[in-house]
């Protein structure tokens, strides 16, 4: 049987990807979305990094930073026995590192757009700002927030350069459907690299053209 | 329009002024990755002699050959088997009769900061091992010959990580996150590296690495890449080879 086992390996680690950003997202881009601070421009500057960096100077920066010699490498083998290159955790980490922009930057135009005065209005109705965050801004964002998880898990699962540079092509642990294939065209296994390349292939139109298609039918207003 | 007129003059001059008049040929070398410090030395030495320059691109001994399978625009190839030269020669890719073995490789286990050696293996100590990968690297094929030869394939596959060539095998043990590796002698040859930390595994563990050169089609016609093919059989170019790290006789 064909081994569809790198195909499983992405979609864990895109949605892992996706499910993490949104935790560690929605809060810097709710901050950003309504910070006067002067720190915004950097911070901002620093979420747009992984857009114009070649994955090759974050591959290559993560490899110093999980090597064991450096603190924060140093510290998870302490703690978890294993380094976090060649490792499902630091595809994670990576890919976190990687895709950020694509969450943050959308959930922060969206948050923009709901601006402040829906969040004023439920608080004159008592609701605490996390109430009111979950109850009104949330919802008037939720076409942001599909956005923000469509391009998040798109991207991660394009993701390759990173990959190849940390990842040790360990099967069931870093070989993701990219590296699969890269690994079949350069070993001449043309029909293995067409199977998962074309099953990809499909599986992303079918995605984006169902997020597409329900983002019509059903359209989500914001502010 | 007007702009885009002086745009491709300034184009079209400046292309001519980068290729125009060649004294010298330039060949363009497809190499094994583990040859990569070697091939540094010769092209120095090459260069100097006779006039030609030389275009290197370094990778797997894998996917250099599926590149020139395609048509990748090779005069030379140094590949780190004799398989991958002997096919190019068979489909008609390489000049018949061009192939020789210019290098023999020398595997060996590196354990940075430790003692290496198959004692290392055995004790099962080892947090992970890196070695190049199998189908696309020789000395990948050799270090897991050479694991099964030491009975230990089973015991360290969860172990094993794998770089895409050998170059990235050694960076993943040389940076520090794999905390041993199968490499190329040839990558240690000019590294101040104490002695014990390296094991020189035994040639009979493995099928020999014989490291077999042709001249590619595409430079038949090239006079740096035929000058380059001979200077490679020279016994200067084998006294630098064999100071590289290599056995040759």
């Amino acid at each position: 049987m064909f081994d569809l086992g790198p195909l499983w390996l992405t979609l864990l680690l895109a949605a892992s990807t996706t499910l993490a950003l949104l935790a560690v997202g929605t809060p810097l881009a709710w901050w950003l979305a309504h910070t006067r601070s002067a720190a915004k421009p950097i911070v901002e500057t620093f979420t747009a990094l992984p857009i114009v960096l070649p994955p090759t100077v974050i591959g290559f920066y993560l490899l110093l930073l999980f090597s064991p010699s450096s603190p924060i490498g140093g510290f998870w083998l302490s703690m978890t026995g294993s380094t976090l290159t060649f490792s499902f955790s630091g595809l994670l980490i990576a890919s976190m590192f990687y895709s950020l922009p694509f969450m943050v930057q959308p959930l922060q135009n969206a948050f923009e757009a709901v601006g402040r005065r829906p969040l004023e209005a439920a608080a004159t109705l008592r609701a605490s700002p996390l109430d009111a965050f979950f109850t009104v801004a949330a919802p008037m964002a939720g076409r942001g927030f599909l956005t923000a998880s469509v391009l998040t898990f798109a991207h991660t699962i394009g993701e390759f350069g990173v990959v190849l540079m940390v990842g040790g092509n360990i099967p069931g642990e870093t070989k993701v459907i990219s590296i699969a294939i890269y690994e079949h065209v350069e070993t001449l296994q043309y029909a293995n690299a067409h199977i998962l390349s074309a099953g990809l292939l499909i599986f992303s139109f079918v995605v984006l053209f169902t997020v597409y298609a329900l983002n019509r039918r059903f359209p989500i207003n914001v502010g | 329009m007007r702009l885009l007129r002086i745009f491709s003059w300034v184009l079209a001059v400046g292309v001519a002024g980068w290729t125009s008049p060649a004294v010298a040929a330039e060949a363009l070398v497809a190499a094994a990755s583990n040859f990569s410090q070697a091939l540094e030395n010769l092209q120095r030495e090459f260069e100097t002699n006779s006039g030609h320059k030389l275009k290197i691109s370094l990778g797997s001994t894998g996917k250099l050959y599926a590149q020139i399978v395609n048509g990748a625009p090779f005069d030379v190839f140094l590949s780190a088997d004799q398989e991958r030269a002997e096919k190019l020669e068979q489909a008609g890719k390489a000049a018949p009769g061009s192939r020789f073995t210019y290098a023999v490789g020398r595997l060996v286990l590196w354990h940075p900061g430790g003692k290496s050696g198959r004692a290392v293996l055995e004790a099962g100590g080892l947090r992970n091992l890196a070695i190049a990968h199998p189908d696309l690297a020789p000395y990948g094929t050799a270090s897991v010959e050479t694991l099964e030869r030491l009975g230990m394939k089973e015991r360290l596959t969860d172990k094993l990580v794998i770089g895409e060539n050998i170059g990235q095998t050694f960076a993943f043990v040389a940076s520090g996150n794999a905390e041993a590796g199968f490499v190329a002698a040839s990558q240690l040859a000019q590294r101040e590296e104490p002695e014990e930390a390296i094991w020189a595994v035994p040639p009979e563990m493995h099928s020999p690495i014989l490291q077999d050169a042709v001249l590619l089609a595409r430079g038949q016609s090239n006079p740096a890449a035929a000058a380059f093919f001979r200077f490679l059989q020279s016994p200067e170019a084998r006294t630098i080879i064999r100071a590289s790290g290599y056995a040759l006789d």
